[in-house]
């Protein structure tokens, strides 16, 4: 089974929400869209169900035309980032919903239901009320009921957005086993999120979208090693991608009148010029024998701190392995690791990559 | 000071359960005086020292003929109107209002917030604006007098309140949940009334009650309309009027007439508690 999208546009108000989208998912795959909010992610997977027509471009489903069934006779479920369950009916009732529309028999219907709530662990949850659920529960409700369909495609959007921290965690790893095993029934599994981490865990194939547009499509190891523009550097990596300008000089890097840098082999090839470099904020981190940056900023995230640095005209982002505390302001030296340097051309295209790919 | 707090709480609550129930009492204590009692006042105790009468709730069953003013047939034809009145203006303004909550109408100028002000707008113009065309058509159509043309004129008043708050009560209902019952298999009519109807229930209390109190305390049309054939309570209270005012017929009349409203009240009141729809969306 294959999904086929071909050149999906739609505008509202001179904006472009789709702008010429197309791609091929298989079953048994899960596929991550990442973009930034109103990168067009939602759109995407609302026009995918069928919710929103688009105002050009095909789908098609094992060849089938999929655009012109209607919503509630696709084969799709759907995860909404908001909990969205139906309040007046129970935990049972809720994921027997689909079933019911279906007219399956009541014996099927007990069974199914059973084996959704055990998978999401709601086992015990039947007869509860929805408004008697903590939002990690409701979010397992409705996971549950898009699981009972055994619906072709399972459109999840940003489902654990509103979770907070500590069980967005947990879910994340709960839910990645349940989409495996979905997957592994051959529906076609497609997650949006904004969160690259949440991404790069799930693992799969990544679609990087911004302003409507498709920037990337491959798998999330060949998007975390050579992400083709500037652009798909900083919404795929969190904290974004450093960028910053450069030239390549004989055999030495300038990034400022007083940062050199020895070239790395990797980016030995490249015709000496200007180029925007970039390095994700583990390749900066402080060293005696590095230069010298102030602290514009120094943020801890559990046993890491993020330390906001600027040299002249140069801000960037570095990682510190370890909690520690500074002062705005104040003076430390730090490192950049040559080697994993990432180099952009004028039209932000990657290229070289510390992973060896280039343009 | 929480002590204080909580004194002054239960003082307010006390007050304001006299403000609301005192009238009743009165009326239910005049209800059972006659002339004297009512025109001479209590010497020690007011509202229960004196001779207990049944003679104001005899007047509103005897016929004229015998002096009196039967509010039975009256009554049951209020309940009547306003219940079909009521129900069919639900019906119609839930359609419409769910359609305006949900579906994008524009036509040049006007968008879905001015249609919802032309209903809004049909109650904001004096009732008397109204009157001289209803009776006018209501004539050609042979309606004058009747339950069925009373029913027609309270379905244009009513229905304006069922669509105004029903309008705000579906804009406050989460647009993903009808999404989420088209995905899992509704069709558009199914999602409305599977989902979102059984979502809306307070809703729909809220408006059904409004729409009841407004139908059953009319008495400008009701008076208007009808001449011999057909009467509503409220013309048929006022009838009992005199020149000498009846007190305790006024007060049992009175009793029977709001009687209704707050059985409905009572028996709809847990509906109307918030949070019914907390769940649908976090």
């Amino acid at each position: 089974m294959s999904l086929k999208v071909s050149n999906l546009s739609m505008k509202f108000k001179d904006e472009f929400h789709l702008n010429d989208v197309s791609f091929e998912m298989s079953k048994g795959k899960i596929y991550t869209i990442i973009g930034r909010t109103l990168s067009g992610k939602t759109t995407l997977l609302k026009t995918i169900a069928g919710l929103t027509n688009p105002d050009s471009g095909e789908m098609s489903l094992d060849g089938v035309d999929f655009g012109a069934v209607p919503v509630w006779k696709r084969q799709v479920a759907m995860v909404y980032q908001q909990f969205i369950n139906y309040p007046h009916l129970s935990v049972f009732e809720n994921v027997a919903f689909p079933l019911k529309q279906r007219k399956m028999p009541r014996p099927e219907i007990d069974t199914r239901v059973r084996q959704a709530l055990e998978q999401v662990g709601l086992q015990g949850f039947e007869t509860r009320k929805i408004q008697a659920l903590s939002g990690g529960q409701q979010q397992r409700v409705a996971l549950a009921r898009s699981l009972v369909k055994e619906a072709n495609i399972l459109l999840l959007d940003e489902p654990l957005v509103n979770l907070d921290y500590k069980l967005r965690e947990q879910l994340r790893e709960e839910f990645k086993n349940i989409f495996s095993a979905k997957a592994s029934e051959n529906a076609i599994l497609i997650y949006s999120t904004t969160d690259p981490v949440e991404a790069m865990q799930l693992g799969g194939e990544i679609i990087v979208m911004d302003e409507g547009r498709i920037l990337q499509q491959a798998s999330a190891q060949e998007i975390y090693e050579n992400p083709k523009t500037t652009k798909v550097a900083q919404i795929t990596n969190d904290p974004a991608m450093n960028l910053f300008e450069g030239e390549v000089v004989d055999s030495t890097l300038v990034l400022t009148s007083s940062i050199h840098l020895d070239l790395p082999p990797h980016l030995a090839a490249l015709p000496r010029g200007k180029y925007t470099f970039g390095i994700r904020a583990s390749g900066i981190t402080l060293d005696s024998d590095g230069f010298e940056f102030q602290i514009e900023l120094a943020e801890i995230s559990g046993s890491e701190t993020f330390l906001h640095l600027q040299h002249a005209q140069m801000h960037v982002v570095g990682l510190l392995d370890s909690v520690q505390n500074f002062d705005i302001g104040q003076t430390v030296t730090a490192g950049i690791d040559s080697k994993s340097l990432y180099a952009f051309d004028k039209s932000e295209n990657l290229v070289a990559s510390p992973y060896g790919g280039t343009k | 000071m929480r002590f204080v707090y909580v004194t002054l709480k239960y003082l307010a609550v006390c007050l304001w359960s006299v403000f609301v129930i005192a009238p009743f009492l009165w009326a239910l204590s005049t209800s059972f005086k006659d002339f004297n009692s009512v025109t001479g006042g209590a010497t020690y105790i007011p509202w229960l020292q004196f001779e207990p009468s049944l003679e104001g709730w005899r007047v509103l069953l005897r016929s004229p003929a015998q002096g009196g003013v039967n509010i039975v047939e009256p009554y049951f034809n209020s309940i009547f109107v306003t219940c079909s009145a009521s129900l069919i203006s639900i019906a119609l303004g839930t359609l419409a209002a769910y359609a305006l909550s949900r579906f994008t109408f524009k036509a040049g100028f006007i968008k879905n917030s001015d249609i919802t002000f032309f209903f809004i707008s049909q109650r904001i113009m004096p009732p008397i604006v109204l009157s001289i065309p209803f009776f006018i058509m209501l004539g050609k159509l042979g309606l004058l007098d009747s339950l069925f043309g009373l029913i027609l004129v309270y379905i244009v008043l009513l229905m304006p309140i069922a669509v105004w708050i029903m309008v705000d009560f579906f804009n406050k209902v989460p647009k993903e949940i009808d999404e989420t019952a088209l995905i899992d298999g509704c069709n558009p009519y199914q999602a409305f009334y599977k989902v979102v109807l059984p979502n809306s229930i307070p809703g729909l209390i809220v408006a059904g009650l409004f729409c009841m109190i407004f139908g059953w305390t009319d008495f400008f049309f009701a008076f208007i309309l009808t001449f011999t054939e057909v009467q509503l309570l409220p013309v048929a209270i006022v009838a009992l009027n005199s020149s000498i005012t009846p007190w305790w017929s006024l007060s049992a009349a009175a009793l029977v007439c709001v009687a209704p409203l707050i059985v409905v009240a009572f028996i709809v009141e847990r509906y109307l508690s918030k949070g019914n729809l907390s769940g649908a969306l976090k």
